[in-house]
């Protein structure tokens, strides 16, 4: 990131500084009509609503009507509302159980399959397939193999290791795993190509020298590969965090759009598209939880920042 | 890319005798857990294919589960098509879709230009503009931005739902550094000769970030044609539904048969992963250069 506000000066050996000067500084209005259409989108469509939920997350606000100030009692509220803090506790166990999946497993994936070796390319190219097959799509397809009569449940109970199928889908802990496994199932290939990239960047005689003392695969895994990768992994364990807490579709299309019985699965997002849209939506509610949201993320991806200024200053 | 291709496995193979026996049986763990993780990762893939081919002969429940259809039928397909109109939310995506990746393409090119090799006096500012939005979470604003859009009249358009992706604050940024890296001395060499500004980008600039462009492209693809909730949010009649959010229905709608739900979501996914597997070294290559950075 640090290389983002990085300053540029340009001098070449025979030509006049000042005239160097000149051609990198155009007439004022240049500058604007490159940048000006971006600029105005980003400002309209991100910053301004920043800060209108800001101000909105302080008054009464519905769909129908502006509202007034009211302080803060919708943070109040809140903190009494059930819903609210069952959704909180939810977003955050899902960072908590993702995380760890996402930070290893891909990195075994990578491991095995990393290299020229035959069917290699295949085999990546068959990792990263969830990725973009996108969450809806996915949960779909985790939706048949997951209902009652579904694949997982016809294999579980010909193997005899059931009697009565698993309701993966309708009951509140129970779908909020099989979402994290179609969480991890859509990840996986994306960690995976970070992965490839930091393990090619790991000296290979170290894998020799390691080898020529004896150490096995799973050694050379522990003590060769984790410590060479130990940067990227602080990494994606940010990056998994983020997009675990923002979680939303995956439950949102195996709950049917309900967030489980009594809407007891529901996640943060969840939570601020049930309130914040509709006739009946109570915007200003809404908007204090996006704003409770966004300091958890900000939170979050502050630490985030911090790994990879550090990173980049290893490398 | 390189990464991919010239990357050495961690598994070296060694040359004497009994190391080479301990060298096969890694070579086998690994295939193994390789052919475990492509099961997981695929199989889902490949059963959902499977269940949309069954027909009224296949017992979708049959103990064991078949995985090749007794009874193979494409009529699931039919009957989809003929009760939802898939193809008019396959259409609705492709406009969403070809807007963003316009907007992205165009848009954080000419602006990463401006921030990498102009100078001006608001260029720190632009550039944090751009810094700040790339930390404002989706989820955050999302309330905000309905409201913005429908002051603007634009709910339930095609226009509105591409709007708050048609510029990535990330694309903007990717773009600027790949602008940056480009040498000082092609440009001289240009200004020398009388370039004007528009000559330095659109003849020497742009297509040096060719590479970067590219990236940005397929990531806006990807990004469009998957998201979710934004459409969910801003469309509300039928007509105006894109693949997602019509595909979300699928359950509701199908609730009785798998092989609906299953062919639904096989005809969704055909645009994406043929444009996946044309261009998987982009994908790889543009995550090497740009997702790290999200």
């Amino acid at each position: 990131m640090s290389s983002l506000t990085a300053p540029r000066k340009g001098t070449v050996e025979g030509i006049p500084r000042r005239r160097l000067h000149d051609w990198r500084k155009p007439r004022w209005f240049v500058p604007l009509l490159f940048s000006g259409g971006a600029l105005a989108i980003v400002l309209v469509m991100t910053i301004f609503p920043f800060f209108n939920t800001l101000i909105l997350s302080f008054t009464d606000a519905t769909m129908l009507r502006p509202g007034h100030f009211t302080g803060i009692d919708n943070f109040v509220q809140l903190w009494g509302d059930a819903r609210f803090t069952r959704a909180l506790f939810n977003s955050t166990l899902y960072v908590f159980c993702v995380v760890p999946f996402m930070v290893v497993l891909p990195l075994i994936l990578a491991s095995v399959s990393a290299g020229d070796g035959k069917f290699m390319g295949f085999f990546r190219t068959s990792f990263y397939l969830p990725v973009v097959m996108g969450a809806v799509a996915g949960g779909l397809i985790w939706t048949n193999l997951l209902d009652s009569r579904g694949l997982v449940n016809g294999v579980l109970s010909w193997l005899n290791v059931i009697s009565e199928p698993v309701p993966f889908l309708t009951d509140r802990w129970l779908i909020l795993i099989s979402a994290m496994v179609v969480t991890a199932w859509m990840g996986m290939g994306y960690y995976m190509v970070i992965y490839l990239a930091a393990l090619a960047n790991i000296d290979t005689t170290l894998y020799d020298a390691a080898s020529v003392d004896g150490a096995g695969p799973v050694r050379r895994f522990i003590s060769v590969t984790m410590p060479g990768v130990r940067n990227t992994m602080a990494l994606i364990a940010m990056f998994s965090s983020v997009a675990a807490f923002r979680v939303f579709s995956e439950v949102y299309i195996l709950t049917d759009s309900s967030g489980g019985p009594g809407g007891n699965a529901m996640t943060m997002t969840m939570l601020i598209q049930r309130e914040g849209t509709g006739l009946q939506a109570q915007t200003g509610y809404a908007g204090a939880i996006s704003l409770v949201m966004f300091a958890i993320l900000a939170v979050l991806l502050a630490l985030q920042l911090t790994v990879q200024n550090r990173q980049e200053k290893d490398a | 890319m390189s990464a991919v291709t010239t990357g050495r496995a961690p598994a070296t193979a060694p040359r004497t005798g009994r190391r080479r026996r301990r060298a096969n049986g890694t070579q086998i763990a690994r295939y193994v857990i390789l052919v475990v993780m492509l099961i997981l990762l695929a199989g889902p893939l490949l059963w959902q294919l499977s269940l949309s081919l069954k027909g009224p002969g296949d017992d979708l429940y049959a103990q064991p589960p078949e995985l090749l259809p007794g009874d193979p039928t494409f009529t699931n397909y039919a009957d989809v098509m003929d009760q939802i109109p898939v193809l008019r939310f396959v259409l609705n995506s492709v406009k969403v879709t070809a807007l963003v990746v316009g907007g992205n393409v165009v848009l954080c090119t000419l602006a990463g230009f401006a921030l990498g090799r102009l100078k001006w006096r608001l260029r720190p500012v632009a550039t944090g503009v751009f810094v700040i939005a790339l930390l404002v979470p989706l989820e955050a604003i999302i309330i905000s931005q309905f409201l913005l859009v429908r002051s603007m009249n634009l709910t339930d358009t095609l226009l509105g739902a591409a709007l708050p992706m048609l510029v990535t604050p990330l694309n903007v940024l990717l773009m600027r550094n790949a602008f940056i890296g480009i040498p000082d001395e092609l440009e001289e060499a240009a200004v020398i000769d009388g370039a004007t500004v528009w000559q330095r980008f659109w003849r020497i600039c742009a297509p040096q970030v060719k590479g970067m462009i590219s990236v940005v492209a397929i990531f806006s693809f990807v990004g469009a044609w998957n998201d979710f909730l934004w459409p969910l949010i801003v469309l509300s009649s039928e007509d105006n539904y894109t693949l997602t959010v019509g595909l979300n229905y699928l359950r509701g709608t199908f609730y009785n048969d798998p092989r609906l739900i299953a062919a639904g979501t096989i005809i969704a996914l055909i645009p994406v992963i043929i444009f996946f597997v044309a261009l998987q070294r982009y994908f790889i290559k543009g995550l090497e250069q740009g997702g790290i950075k999200g």
